[in-house]
């Protein structure tokens, strides 16, 4: 094929304070192709775009179009270089009509004012060419679904003369047909002759509709494969950086699992989360959630938690139906949960360790039957005792822990509830190696010694295949396999995680 | 100079020193500042004015303290005050004989409900229908006054009662006035609620981070709506006392702009009007201060149209003060200069 490079990028480096987000990163772009770009949170992707648009400031390296050197340095700037970009959330104006979002800031004019037949014809126009002819231009944008609201954002950045469309997981909120609309529209611009970067989550998504693929991995380039050639565990462990077979197993949790059920969910649905889940825990059992970001699986113990409702479906703990509509009914049943994301959901960063370890009881018991402080200051301390906190004293803001001492605390809020069902959603984050370690640790002996039922989710492969002892894996809001026993290694979970080949 | 860096970073500093510094001034500019009288048992004096003044301040800044720390604001209050009032005066009649309709604790307790309601209608609006609560409490703030004056259909109401004046003034024979009685009353309340309920950590929590709140089990809605209610409430018994001290209901003027004196008493106490921590302490202080402030400006000459000049004055002042920004600034300067003085 004679395709030429449209667009380079050669040794982009991108700093944070503290943070290394991109090391001299390569990736190229051709003319009529979709080009795929692959990595886990934190890899890089977003910021690689980022520095592309303009948002962020490039620290080194260069950017060519055409051959030519650009630096943009703002969205606006990007735009004139014909970047643009569809976010996964349509930035459009709902209450204004679909041609005047097409051609907000720039309608066309005609003796000084804005000429509506022009704009409204030439809108039309364009959706035709992008076999998007039964829309009404003079309709509101509120009026049409998400994913037609997505293909009229593209047909924006299409109309602005882009040679560079970026789709930021724009499949996310679509459902089937909507996707399988989006990529026929993708195809025809990549006969165009346009280059298009594709961000997804989702590997089928991938497979169907890309030609290359460049994976990063903490902000450094693994390399860019013909997707074809590239099969799909090879890509996945390109993404997690474990090559097939390397790890072995150390320290397997080989807890004995009682028969006692403690919970099952059976057909759990919510839109956009998961579909169809089923799934049983026993009591003093550690079950993972495995898969990429994005499959589903914050999102179904989420379910589990009271934070969303499923739609259809049922939860049973001890064999009675539950129904939970807040984190608080779920903690009542003793379920509980600790969040991803630690600074938004996790942490409340002005209160005390102290009040951070405490208020999970103490909303549980409710306003008025307060803890005395003797009763606080006891099991504050004895929890950091247990558990290793770091703190100059209890009454240190826990915003000033280090990453790791804010998790343990965090940790200790849950357990201090005494749960039946801990589930842990990414503890072990942007934690030192010794915490992470700790953490495994404890949640081995949790279920080991107090019987406890552990959730555990974590994008590490390795540090699930130590702790698990069964492992639900999800793919593309499915959940499409479950490993028990012997079947729980890096291989088999890489290969159910891919799927499909 | 560790020990001085610790005093000035307490958060009761900022009001105490405003405090001290207003009363300094008014010891040389205003003769008699600090003499009180005793006439008939009972205590006179320009201090005991701000004093009682100020109660009706404290009153209004514990409701304005709870409802900023969740992270929202109440400027209905100086209306709330005005419905307050008129309620009361219209329940108790304003018969030139000196009697009453109604027992006066009736009367009293109808109009704190009524206030109750109206937290209730800023709590719905901010908690459940998540407006936001500058616009939401905006609504009452200007309708507030228009249900005061249907209460009291157009008119303000005189209230010939003696004993409804005793609220805003002095009981017989009692050496203080008894608003500072209601206000220490409801900081007594305020302060066993923080000692004896999780209240105080609750709120604090859904002021920081709203979203960790919910998902350690705390209702984060119930939170916002109480404190909303309980802000009415306050605004409610204040009201009590202003249109006692007139012995009046005046729809027009009753309680004017005084939401932002309890804003401003609660943000020179310390609290951040982003929510979050807040300091009881602190406001009490707070709205004495601001009452000083109010006074000593009257005792200047200063008309009641201008004040709000200086008020706004005061308010930058504070801003600045618990701007981070600006302290940086503050300190790279320091820094520099003590660079500057070690070169020479």
């Amino acid at each position: 094929m004679a395709e030429h490079a449209l667009l380079t990028m050669r040794g982009i480096c991108k700093y944070f304070p503290g943070v290394r987000a991109l090391e001299n990163v390569d990736f190229t772009l051709r003319a009529g192709e979709i080009h795929a770009l692959m990595g886990e949170n934190g890899a890089g992707k977003s910021t690689l775009i980022k520095v592309l648009t303009g948002v962020h400031a490039k620290d080194g390296g260069r950017i060519e179009l055409e051959g030519r050197q650009i630096a943009p340095s703002s969205p606006l700037e990007a735009q004139k270089n014909n970047i643009s970009t569809v976010y996964q959330e349509v930035n459009l104006c709902p209450n204004l009509t679909v041609a005047e979002n097409i051609f907000i800031g720039r309608e066309p004019k005609k003796a000084g004012r804005i000429d509506w037949k022009a704009i409204n014809k030439r809108a039309s126009e364009l959706l035709r060419r992008l076999n998007l002819a039964n829309i009404d231009v003079t309709k509101t944008l509120d009026s049409y679904s998400v994913a037609v609201q997505q293909m009229i954002a593209i047909a924006r950045a299409v109309d602005i003369q882009a040679k560079v469309l970026i789709l930021d997981e724009p499949t996310s909120s679509l459902d089937e047909n909507e996707t399988q609309r989006l990529f026929e529209v993708m195809r025809d611009l990549k006969k165009q002759g346009l280059g298009i970067i594709f961000v997804s989550h989702f590997l089928d998504q991938i497979y169907e509709v890309c030609d290359r693929v460049t994976v990063l991995r903490n902000g450094e380039l693994v390399g860019e494969y013909e997707i074809d050639e590239l099969p799909r565990v090879e890509l996945i462990s390109k993404m997690i950086g474990k090559e097939l077979g390397d790890i072995q197993n150390m320290g397997k949790n080989a807890s004995a699992v009682s028969d006692e059920v403690l919970i099952e969910a059976e057909g759990l649905t919510a839109f956009g989360r998961i579909k169809d889940f089923d799934l049983t825990i026993h009591k003093g059992e550690v079950v993972g959630f495995a898969g990429l970001l994005g499959s589903g699986r914050t999102e179904t113990a989420e379910l589990l938690f009271g934070v969303a409702k499923p739609e259809k479906g049922s939860i049973k703990m001890h064999g009675k139906e539950i129904k939970l509509s807040s984190p608080l009914d779920a903690m009542k049943h003793k379920i509980a949960f600790c969040p991803e994301d630690r600074k938004v959901q996790g942490i409340i960063g002005d209160l005390s360790v102290r009040e951070n370890i405490i208020i999970g009881l103490q909303a549980k018991n409710g306003m008025w039957s307060h803890l005395s402080m003797k009763e606080q200051q006891r099991i504050a301390d004895e929890y950091i005792k247990m558990l290793q906190i770091k703190v100059s004293s209890p009454e240190q803001l826990i915003k000033n822990l280090s990453g790791g001492n804010q998790q343990k605390a965090i940790i200790a809020r849950w357990l201090v509830t005494q749960p039946d069902l801990l589930i842990l959603d990414e503890p072990t984050r942007g934690i030192d190696i010794g915490t992470k370690t700790e953490i495994q640790k404890m949640v081995i002996n949790l279920a080991r010694e107090k019987q406890m039922s552990i959730i555990f989710i974590s994008s590490e492969i390795d540090e699930m295949t130590r702790t698990c002892t069964r492992l639900a894996v999800l793919r593309d809001r499915k959940k499409v396999a479950e490993l028990t026993g012997d079947e729980i290694n890096s291989d088999r979970v890489m290969a159910a995680i891919a799927g499909g080949v | 100079m560790e020990k001085w860096k610790k005093i000035t970073s307490s958060h009761l500093f900022l009001p105490v020193f405003a405090l001290a510094l207003l009363l300094i001034f008014n010891a040389f500019a205003t003769p008699g500042f600090f003499s009180i009288e005793v006439q008939n048992g009972q205590l006179f004096g320009r201090i005991i004015d701000i004093l009682n003044r100020a109660s009706i301040l404290i009153v209004l800044s514990m409701g304005m303290t709870f409802v900023i720390a969740t992270g929202g604001i109440d400027i209905s209050q100086g209306s709330v005050i005005a419905i307050s009032g008129a309620v009361c005066c219209y329940l108790i009649g304003g018969a030139t004989d000196g009697t009453a309709q109604m027992p006066l604790f009736v009367a009293c307790l109808a109009a704190v409900a009524v206030c109750a309601v109206c937290g209730v209608w800023n709590g719905f609006l901010v908690s459940k229908l998540k407006i936001q609560p500058m616009v939401a409490t905006l609504i009452l703030m200007t309708a507030g006054r228009g249900i005061a004056m249907l209460i009291t259909e157009g008119q303000n109401i005189t209230v010939y009662y003696k004993p409804f004046t005793y609220i805003g003034n002095s009981i017989p024979g009692s050496p203080l006035p008894t608003t500072i009685y209601i206000a220490a009353a409801v900081v007594l309340l305020v302060v066993l609620i923080q000692k004896k309920t999780s209240v105080g950590m609750f709120v604090q929590a859904v002021g920081i981070n709203a979203e960790a709140a919910r998902r350690t089990g705390l209702n984060v809605t119930a939170i916002i709506f109480i404190m909303y209610i309980f802000s009415g409430m306050c605004a409610g018994v204040a009201g009590l006392m202003e249109s006692s001290m007139i012995a009046a209901a005046d729809p027009n003027n009753a309680g004017l702009n005084m939401e932002m004196d309890a804003i401003l008493s609660v943000a020179l106490g310390g609290t951040l009007l982003t929510g979050g921590r807040f300091y009881i302490g602190g406001s009490i202080i707070g709205a004495i201060t601001i009452q000083t402030l109010t006074t000593t400006l009257y005792a200047l000459g200063v008309s009641s149209e201008q004040l709000p000049v200086y008020k706004a004055a005061v308010v930058i002042l504070i801003c600045l003060l618990q701007s981070e920004k600006f302290k940086k600034i503050i300190e790279r300067k320091s820094l520099n200069q003590k660079k500057a003085v070690k070169q020479v």
